[in-house]
Formats: structure tokens, sequence, C-alpha cells
């Protein structure tokens, strides 16, 4: 006989508590779901989401496609470590692109709706053209008050709708993954992670991110307070002046309304100091698109978005 | 008595926190719950300048004198509107020592639920009262859920000490009373600790105004409380989640089992059995990504392999030969009902625990538990939303289960209807059939 095993000898670290749980998400919905995809946007946390699910499935690969929303205002950069990782994984990449979607006459550009909301619309005719059943999405529930409330499994009806008053009670780590004809579900297997959580764990792992989340030289101006950066899709308008800050991005996104924050973070080291000094959130800092109202996300969310 | 003389003053560092502490509060309307939520964050460096600067300028046009920090959890906006908080919300915040998870939970109709949706994933329940008004119905019932769902752990926060000049007789009288309640039920571990969530005093920082109080603050407590030592480290719990068979030429015969650990430690060579097929084979790997390792407990996420080729699907279990649940198809739980239509003999609904979906019959409900007063009604045979009672199911598929007392993991299921696919009940299964 063996001595009994003592508690202290049985510790796992926040972080890996944090990705056992995530990777049985991924798992459970993998097992669940005839027909799930992740969504893929390219930022830090869908980086996270691949890391878990590659390790979740592994020596088998990912089963299941990633799905890329095409905003034609992507970073070249960020597009560039999708298809590193895309190739490494051997993952297969569908990408719904908005000006097609805009083509077909499935999204209506009306000039007023920025192309972060027609994502919505391309998002959600993709799901229905591939009949998938589940969305890995890579939300966390501290990003937004809104998003406190939001499950794991988080249930859309047949037009992709969400209804905060009426959410399925998850108990334990049981998740439901019943769906009627016509619904489908977004999982996030991200949801008890935090931003420092995020930076965290990227280091541990050491794995490929977009370099544009690192300070580095760039030419931008000033628009509505934020750091844009200097390109053909986002002229600069009367009275805006180009200059060269070192900057680096918090989020990824539409290029015509992220903004870059001036950095001299380099390295993941550097970054996570960074961040646990700032006093601004995220989105705060740099989400345009959010900034509109403060309800804005909840909006987008009962729409469809993630 | 500023937050920047506080020890979690350095919240933050470079290096995570090293460990996680899952929490529930628990309180009536106006209790002060929101605001101590808000104290927490703000003090422990969770809050950013532009969250704190809105509140700051919504207390300001609502006319307050002070900044409301209730505002910081504000949820929906459908609820902000209406001003009340309906549905169970998550909150993060950290110190150098732990991250924190916080299951929030509304004082109100849908109450018991919420507090059973929060409680399930807890390992410490909060639970405040108002020391003008001391232990109410509601805060008897609180701790009664929380006993019942099996957190080990237990706070009582006498909030509002500012309102009775922080009196310590008040403080003795209802500490005494729910000691005196707390006998009845399952609560290995209570800590009463007097505070005031507005002002701050032993919530992070210790009070001067309650020299008689010699326990931990608040946050000390949420820092160091030890729950390590709440899971089961002896019976070995696998439910087999998925079954990773990568096709490839590498790994042309890999055929992993993965899942996460449920309870109890798994090692290579150790003799286990495949259940509910009985099979028996010996753990001949346990991979943790590309890494094989030498241990796993829970609760690990890791694929484990056998030396034996066995039949082996989802919602199998793997338990070791001399110490495995007996799969059985009469459960016998406490179940609590979260659907308007009440739930009665003979229904059918879909079950799942662990991962395993089954179907099931309700051949009794025994009696309803009154959570105020602990009686068992045993005239009423159905049970409305918000209730908890005595429930015998008889599914279609064995369940490898555990009392609910023993483990957490395989001692839980939920109920699913089968119409609408929505969860309708959550079940805690009892010791013996
Ligand atoms: N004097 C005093 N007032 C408090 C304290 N905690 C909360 N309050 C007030 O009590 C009221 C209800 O608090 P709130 O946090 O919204 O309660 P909840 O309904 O439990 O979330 C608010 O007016 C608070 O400012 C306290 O410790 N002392």
């Amino acid at each position: 006989m063996t001595a009994p095993p003592t508690h202290a000898d049985y510790q796992l670290s926040q972080l890996d508590q944090l990705e056992a749980e995530s990777i049985h998400i991924f798992r459970e919905a993998a097992a669940e779901f005839e027909k799930p995809a992740l969504m893929f946007s390219g930022g830090k946390d869908s980086i996270v989401m691949l890391r878990l699910a590659e390790k979740a499935f592994f020596p088998a690969k990912i089963p299941f496609p990633l799905v890329q929303i095409d905003t034609g205002l992507d970073f070249p950069e960020v597009l560039q470590t999708r298809d590193n990782w895309v190739s490494r994984l051997g993952a297969r990449l569908i990408v719904a692109s908005i000006d097609e979607a805009i083509r077909k006459g499935v999204v209506v550009d009306d000039g007023k709706t920025s192309r972060n909301r027609m994502q919505t619309a391309t998002l959600l005719n993709c799901v229905e053209e591939e009949g998938f059943t589940a969305m890995f999405g890579g939300g966390r529930r501290d990003e937004e008050k809104a998003r406190a409330k939001e499950r794991v499994y988080s249930h859309r009806d047949d037009f992709g709708q969400w209804d905060p008053k009426n959410q399925r009670p998850e108990l334990w780590s049981l998740y439901n993954g019943k769906l009627h004809g016509g619904e489908h579900m977004r999982i996030f297997p991200l949801s008890n992670w935090t931003e420092l959580d995020i930076w965290h764990y990227l280091r541990q792992e050491g794995v490929e991110l977009p370099s544009i989340y690192f300070a580095h030289a760039r030419r931008v101006f000033k628009r509505d307070g934020m750091w844009m950066s200097e390109s053909p899709q986002n002229p600069c308008r009367e009275g805006e002046e180009v200059v060269e800050r070192k900057v680096r991005y918090r989020t990824v996104g539409d290029l015509t309304l992220t903004g870059a924050v001036e950095s001299d973070a380099d390295t993941l080291d550097k970054i996570i100091d960074e961040i646990a000094i700032a006093r601004v959130t995220e989105r705060g800092a740099t989400r345009g698109d959010d900034r509109f109202s403060e309800a804005a996300m909840e909006d987008r969310k009962k729409e469809g978005y993630f | 008595m500023t937050p920047e003389m506080s020890p979690v003053a350095e919240a933050h560092p470079g290096r995570p926190p090293m460990d996680l502490l899952r929490f529930a509060t628990a309180g009536s309307v106006d209790d002060g719950k929101s605001t101590l939520i808000g104290r927490l964050l703000l003090d422990s460096k969770s809050i950013f300048e532009d969250q704190l600067e809105a509140v700051e300028a919504t207390s300001h046009s609502r006319g307050y004198d002070y900044t409301d920090l209730a505002l910081l959890t504000d949820g929906l906006r459908s609820e902000r509107e209406q001003g009340i908080t309906i549905d169970v919300a998550y909150r993060y915040f950290a110190t150098p020592t732990r991250k924190f998870i916080i299951a929030d939970t509304p004082g109100h109709i849908q109450y018991t639920r919420n507090m059973v949706t929060g409680a399930s994933t807890a390992d410490l329940g909060l639970v405040l009262v108002d020391a003008r008004q001391g232990l109410t119905e509601q805060s008897r019932r609180h701790a009664v859920l929380l006993s019942l769902l099996r957190v080990p752990h237990l706070v009582l926060a006498i909030n509002k000490m500012d309102l009775v000049d922080w009196s310590e007789e008040i403080y003795e009288r209802i500490h005494d009373e729910f000691r005196q309640f707390a006998t009845k039920l399952s609560i290995p571990d209570l800590v009463v600790i007097p505070i005031s969530a507005l002002k701050g005093d032993n919530v992070v920082t210790r009070s001067e105004n309650t020299p008689w109080y010699h326990g931990p603050t608040l946050m000390h407590h949420l820092e160091h409380v030890h729950v390590a030592s709440d899971r089961d480290l002896v019976d070995a719990r696998f439910p087999v989640q998925y079954v990773v068979r990568p096709k490839s030429d590498e790994y042309h015969d890999y055929r992993g089992y993965a899942g996460q650990v449920a309870g109890g430690v798994l090692k290579p060579g150790d003799e286990v059995v495949v259940l509910p097929s009985g099979m028996t084979s010996t753990i001949e790997a346990i991979d943790l990504f590309d890494q094989e390792i030498d241990e796993a407990f829970p609760p690990m996420s890791v694929t484990v392999r056998l030396a034996d080729d066995v039949d082996v699907s989802r919602g199998d279990m793997i338990a070791r030969v001399r110490n495995a649940p007996k799969p059985s198809q009469d459960i016998d739980a406490m179940v609590c009902w979260m659907t308007n239509e009440p739930l009665r003999p003979r229904q059918k609904l879909a079950i799942k625990h662990t991962t395993r979906m089954g179907r099931t019959l309700v051949k009794d409900i025994q009696y309803r538990l009154d959570v105020n007063t602990l009686h068992r009604d045993q005239e009423t045979k159905a049970l409305g939303l918000n209730e908890i009672g005595r429930v015998q199911l008889r599914t279609t598929v064995p369940l490898l289960c555990d009392p609910y007392s023993k483990n957490r993991t395989t001692g839980s299921f939920i109920l699913i209807d089968e119409g609408t696919g929505v969860t309708v009940g959550a079940g805690m299964i009892n010791s013996g059939a």
C-alpha cells in the first residue's frame, strides 16, 4: 500500500484549470453537435481558441472547420497569422466575404451600417448555407457588462437571435445541447477567462500571434481620439495628419474602426505589464463600433452577432 | 481607509495568480450585494477608469452624494431599465494569490432556480444580511440551498454595520442565531464577518470600528480559504467524452478516450473497468496534449489509452476495478424544478448525467422540501417552479453515478424537456437507493 495522496500534491494552477474547463467544452460540443464550426476572427482570443481545440483533439486534427468573415478591411498581418495556423494544424478554413454577401444581395450596404455590423448578416448567412448547428466563439464574460449573463452554450432561435430573458439554466458542467429544427448554438469555451488570463496563457504557450499586437512603428492619424492606421481602405479626412508613432493594437478587427494605442510593449512580458496597469477597458480604448452606445454590444448580440 | 493601503493594491502582477476560487453570492434585495461586489471589484483594482467614470457620472446625474458601486455590476439594458437583476451573472477579479469567479445570483422570484445554478459550481457561498434586520426567511433559504448543493464553505456577511453603530451585540446575536440554524444543515465551514460594503469596513481592509472582531476580513478569507481538499482524490472516475481516432499515417493505431477526470487519481498501469459493459483493462498511457503524464486528477482534461482493445464510447465511465459505481436505472434524488409547468409522476424527460444522455420516467415524488422550514410535505404530488423535492426516477440507460455528497460531478444530473429542449430540472443523487 502506498500512502494516500495528499491534496497539496494534486493542485492545478488557475490557468491549467481554465484550460481543462475549455477543453471539456470543446470536446462536449464536438461530440454532441452534428455540424460545429469555429468562428475565427484572427484576434488573440481566437488564437487561444485554436490552441485549445488543437489540444482537445490531439493527435487527431480539429474535427470541425474554421469560419472567418472577410470584411475586406482586415489587417494583412492578421490574415498571414491565420494562414500559418491553418497550415500548421491542417485545418479546414471557410472564408465568408462581406463583399460577396453584398453582391449576392444577402447583405444590404445602405451606407450607414458599419462593416462590423454587416458581419452579422454575413455570418448568419454562412451558418445557414453550410448548415452549421453550433458555432464556437471567443467571447469572454469579462468583456462587457452585457456578456456577464451569457451562457457557455448560448442558444439562438432560427433567426440567430439571442433572448437574454429566455436562457437555459446552466448547472455544473452539464451543458444542454438539445436543438430544435432551425435553432443553433453559440458556444463560448472562454467564458471564464479574463483578458489577463488570455495574455498569460499566450505567454505560457508561446504560440504565434498577429504581429500588430506588438509595438511597432506605424504611420497613423488621430480620429475620434484614437490612432488609426494609414491605409488605402481608410483614407485621411480633411484636418487629419499622418504621423509615425510606435503603436500596438489591443484588439484586431475592421481596420477602419480599430484604433492603435501608443506603446513600447514589443514582447508578451511587456504587454502583460502594460495591461496590468491599464486603466481603460480594451473595448473602451480602441473599438469604434462599440462606442456608439453603452448597450451596442447587447443590441448586436440580440441580432445574432457574437 | 483607502484602497491604496490594502493588501491587494498590487493586484495583477506579471505572474498569473496560482489559484482559483468560485463563489456564489446571495442576499435579499437591498441587503447591499451589488455594492459589495462593486467594492470587491474596485478595491482589487479590477475596475477600469472608463467604467468607474461612467458609474460616477450616472451617480452624479441621479443626484446621489456618493458613487453607487452597485452600478458597476448592472447587467442587461432591459433590467437596467426595470432596475432589477433577473439572472445569474458572472464576474471576475483577481489578486496576486487568487483569481475569483463570482456567480452573482439575484434575490427575488426566480430565486431558487438562479441560486441553485450559481451554487452548482461554487466552492464557497457568500450570504449577505442587513444588520438592522438580522436573519430573515430568505437568509435561511440561502443557507439551505447552499447546503443542499454541497457548497463546502459558507460566509455570512453582516452588512450595513455602520447603520447599527458597529454593535458587537447585534453581530453576536445574528451569529448565534445562524449557528443554531446551521446545525440542521451540512455546512462544514462557516465564517461570520461584520462589514460595511458601502464604506469598505472589513471587506478588504480591517475596520477600526470593530475592535471586538478578530476574524479575517472578507477578502483575506476569500484569498486563503482552503478549497483543494474539497475534491475526492480517492475514487477514480473518468466519464468518457470523446473517442480520439486520428486516422493518420503517423498515429494509425491510436485510440484514446478523452475526458475530464471527475474523481480520484488515474495512473498508467492501473487496472480499470469500463462501465456499463464491465470489461476490464489496464491504463496504458495518459496523454495531456503531446505529453504522456504519470498521473491525472480532477479537474484535468486528458486522454486515456487502454492496453486492450475493449469497446469504449462516449457516455461510458472508466473506474478502478475494485472501486466503481454500480450502474443503476433507479435513481433517488433531490430535484430542483425550474420551469412553470409542474413536475408530476409519470412524466417523461431527457436526462443528462456526466457525458451520458438518456430518457427517464418520473416514478414518484416522495415529498416537497420547504426550503424555509425544512419541513417535508408528503401530500404534494407535484413540484412547481422553484420547488425542491425528493424524486424517484427510472432511466432508460443505466447511470454510472455516486451520491452527490461524495462527488458533485458524478452525483448530479439535469432534466431536459424533450419537446422544447429546455433545461427544466437539476438533480442531486441521494446515497442508497
Ligand atoms: N449605510 C450603508 N448602506 C449600504 C451598505 N451597503 C449597501 N448600502 C446601500 O443599500 C442600498 C442597496 O444596496 P444594493 O447594493 O443596491 O443592494 P442589492 O439589492 O443587495 O444589490 C443602496 O442604497 C446602498 O448604497 C452599507 O454597508 N452601509
